[in-house]
């Protein structure tokens, strides 16, 4: 084995919560039968979804800030490194201290370094996606720190010791009586008399969490944007308890992936106008806090950024696949997506959930990362989330070619082909010809008959069963449109035309 | 004009009917079709469920296929296959590193219409009651399969048609938009979450209260047809060229042959 010092072997795949433990279909077979969580989820995707739609209907421009806030993102993956550097730059000469983080295990290890350095046992947490990703939470309380999430819907996941189901709204699986059973259960001082009424459970999490954003020192936030001229930091959010975290505490540890970078304050006015319709239907959300460095006697007089890699670089080398990074969280293509629809966030495995999940947790990790080969084969091919996709990540296209690197990644390591290899191989031999499909067709008689009287076939054998767990087919004609075309036609065997007939009659 | 039909491999195994009543509709236009021997299908099934190497042949079958220069548009009764020839065979021959036969597949997809574009966009076809005779007598509902819809931006093409046929009583469909869960090897790799997908639909068919389902993709039409047929349901479905191919005086046969039907619907 040949070992360069210094040089991390490549590509460099992510680590922490990017994993389904469990394969897609059996993850989904299970959710599926929680009737609660579709009901929930059937409610809120599709409010979340006309709202989007009529907020988005209001712009006249829109398709071209689609393809705006896409040629941003496809420049700053193209020029990462530069700009990344750029940041650096300015976010240090305005006070900031730039740590860089190639995978889960680092990152975790520089904040809770950074918090031990505080002497402080608690932070305060704003609502993000990239410190769930590497498992920090987790690893804090491994050391002994308690991180407390105040976005209202993290905190009641966060309290009932379960995950997000969905990027925007995390609790979207539990309806109000589940949150205030878990609130009677979990929050210390809770009103033994609450309600179900979501007015007395928010005041309840008002009062809870006020009294953790008084006393923190130190807060932990992710970040939406970074703007690279100016080493400026981004928070969207729409609670405000993300802007006591920034401001309240002394010191703010932001963890965010290296994609989130724009390159300056232009083009984030193209970004805030897609987030907030794209996520929560909004025009505009009611918090966005951006922060350039440290200010002396306001706010945080220790900050610092930990910028993480873990897995994005391996996402970027892939040419087909990389544009997944470009994805602003914005969760529209999980509201629109009839799979996420149905089975919900936890089927996933990963932190990334729905359409945009499917194919970016795979691309971080790697293919053949437990179950991650499953994801990209959870979906039907519909199109809507590409359609619904703010920064128009073309994300069928990408869930096709991560199945193609699936099938390769399997080729020659397999004693025994699949049912799936063997007729793909089959059906590529018959299709290839219109002689062979021809002399494959002859054989629809047996079909026909194998229907028997009722003319349906109901049962199949293999994974074809899959289909008849919920379908009939129905028994084949007696004879194929080419064969019919042959007879028609005076010579058969050569490819011809002939003319419009006067009437034919009864042509169906 | 001299229009080369793709029957699709679907269509010809196992809905005849639909390629037929296809060659009809135009026929009775005034062209002229013919029938490229040598057509197979479009490999979308191998290119969707991730086996590119075995799409290769099936692909450079299709284009040689349809390379031949003798006539002047092709024609599939298909959004998806037509989807396909037009945005993956390029790049499947890309992906096998062909340029010769990525410009080629480029230029047969050029040239392939979808029946309702060709008959709207290519032969101006407004009303199908006046220019073809359509007559169907019937509640119908329809469902926009999702490549036409969002591949092809088929917009309302279909449902246009079929508004224009005589006698018929259209019936919108709620959450029309929404796939019916086929997505090829997805019914089966995936076949709980495409059975739920699938059970909104039919729910959704039914609450219309329409004899039969209308749609452009004889896929979607199997999967919502052999639904349909599993929950015991009256209703069956039907391919959009079959309705535009019935006439007053002859009128589409829909006796449940290669149609899942238990043949309760009042026909």
């Amino acid at each position: 084995m040949s070992t360069f010092l210094g040089m991390p072997s490549l590509p460099v795949f992510g680590t922490g919560n990017l994993h389904a433990s469990e394969s897609f279909p059996k993850a989904a077979h299970r959710e599926l039968g929680n009737a609660q969580l579709r009901a929930n989820l059937g409610h809120a995707t599709h409010t979340i979804r006309d709202k989007r739609l009529k907020v988005v209907a209001e712009l006249p421009d829109w398709e071209q800030l689609r393809d705006a806030g896409s040629a941003i993102k496809e420049s700053v993956m193209a020029r990462l490194p530069e700009l990344l550097e750029q940041f650096e730059e300015n976010f240090t000469a305005r006070g900031g201290v730039i740590h860089w983080a190639r995978d889960a295990e680092e990152a975790n290890g520089i904040v809770a370094g950074l918090i031990r350095d505080t002497g402080e046992t608690e932070v305060v947490k704003v609502k993000s996606m990239a410190t769930q990703e590497i498992g920090l939470n987790e690893y804090l309380e491994e050391q002994g720190i308690a991180a407390f999430e105040t976005d209202l819907a993290e905190l009641i996941v966060q309290l009932d010791h379960d995950k997000p189901s969905h990027i925007l709204v995390p609790a979207i699986h539990k309806n109000r009586t589940e949150i205030r059973d878990i609130f009677l259960r979990e929050m210390p001082g809770a009103d033994p008399h609450l309600t179900d009424d979501p007015a007395v459970l928010a005041m309840a999490a008002r009062a809870h969490l006020r009294r953790k954003f008084l006393t923190a020192k130190v807060a932990v936030s992710g970040a939406n944007f970074a703007l690279a001229d100016s080493g400026t930091l981004a928070v969207v959010e729409s609670e405000g308890n993300g802007r006591m975290c920034l401001t309240l505490p002394e010191t703010l540890i932001t963890v965010m992936g290296v994609e989130k970078l724009l390159p300056g304050w232009q083009d984030l006015e193209v970004f805030m106008q897609l987030l907030p319709r794209s996520s929560t239907g909004e025009r505009m959300n009611p918090y966005t806090s951006l922060w350039t460095g440290v200010t002396k006697g306001d706010g945080p007089q220790d900050m610092h950024l930990v910028l993480l890699d873990n897995g994005r670089s391996a996402a970027l080398a892939d040419e087909m696949g990389r544009s997944a990074l470009h994805c602003i969280r914005c969760s529209a293509c999980m509201n629109v997506c009839p799979v996420y629809e149905r089975t919900g966030g936890h089927a996933y495995g990963s932190t990334y959930p729905g359409p945009i999940g499917a194919i970016l947790s795979p691309l971080m990790t790697g293919i053949e990362a437990e179950e991650n080969n499953s994801l990209p084969y959870a979906s039907s091919l519909c199109g809507a989330c590409y359609d619904a996709c703010p920064v128009k990540i073309n994300i069928p296209d990408i869930l096709v070619h991560l199945r193609s690197v699936d099938v390769d990644s399997k080729r020659g390591k397999k004693k025994i082909p699949t049912q799936m290899d063997v007729g793909m191989k089959a059906a590529s031999w018959a299709l290839s010809s219109g002689k062979r499909l021809g002399l494959v067709e002859k054989g629809l008689p047996i079909g026909r008959l194998a229907a028997g009287r009722d003319r349906k076939i109901t049962k199949l054998p293999g994974i074809a069963g899959g289909w008849t767990q919920s379908r009939d087919i129905p028994a084949p004609p007696a004879e194929s449109f080419r064969t019919w075309w042959a007879k028609e036609h005076q010579r058969p065997e050569i490819e011809g035309a002939r003319k419009p007939p006067q009437d034919k009659g009864d042509q169906a | 004009m001299r229009i080369a039909l793709f029957a699709t491999c679907i269509v010809d195994a196992m809905y005849p009917n639909v390629a037929r009543a296809t060659v009809n509709i135009l026929e009775r236009l005034g062209h002229e079709v013919v029938f490229p021997s040598g057509q197979a299908c479009c490999g979308q099934m191998h290119v969707n469920s991730g086996y590119l190497k075995e799409a290769v042949p099936v692909v450079a079958n299709h284009v040689a296929a349809f390379d031949n220069g003798d006539y002047d548009v092709a024609v599939a009764p298909s959004g998806s296959c037509v989807a396909s020839v037009q945005h993956q065979h390029p790049m499947v021959a890309r992906s096998c590193g062909d340029t010769a036969l990525e410009a080629r597949a480029t230029a047969v997809g050029a040239k392939t219409y979808e029946l309702s574009e060709l008959l709207i966009d290519v032969l101006g076809v407004t009303d199908a009651g006046a220019q073809l005779g359509s007559y169907f007598p019937h509640r119908v509902t329809y469902h926009p399969s999702c490549h036409g819809m969002r591949l092809l931006r088929l917009g309302d093409r279909q449902a246009r048609l079929l508004r224009s046929v005589q006698g018929i009583d259209l019936a919108e469909l709620p959450e029309a938009d929404q796939c019916c869960g086929f997505g090829g090897t997805f019914s089966m790799k995936n076949a709980d979450v495409s059975s739920a997908m699938l059970a909104d639909k039919t729910a959704n068919i039914a609450a219309t209260g329409a004899e039969l389902c209308a749609g452009g993709d004889a896929s979607c039409l199997m999967h919502i047809g052999g639904g349909l047929s599993r929950q015991g349901s009256a209703v069956t479905t039907l391919h959009l060229a079959e309705i535009l191919a019935s006439t007053e005086e002859a009128p589409v046969s829909v006796t449940g042959e290669v149609r899942v039907s238990t043949g309760k619907a009042a026909r």
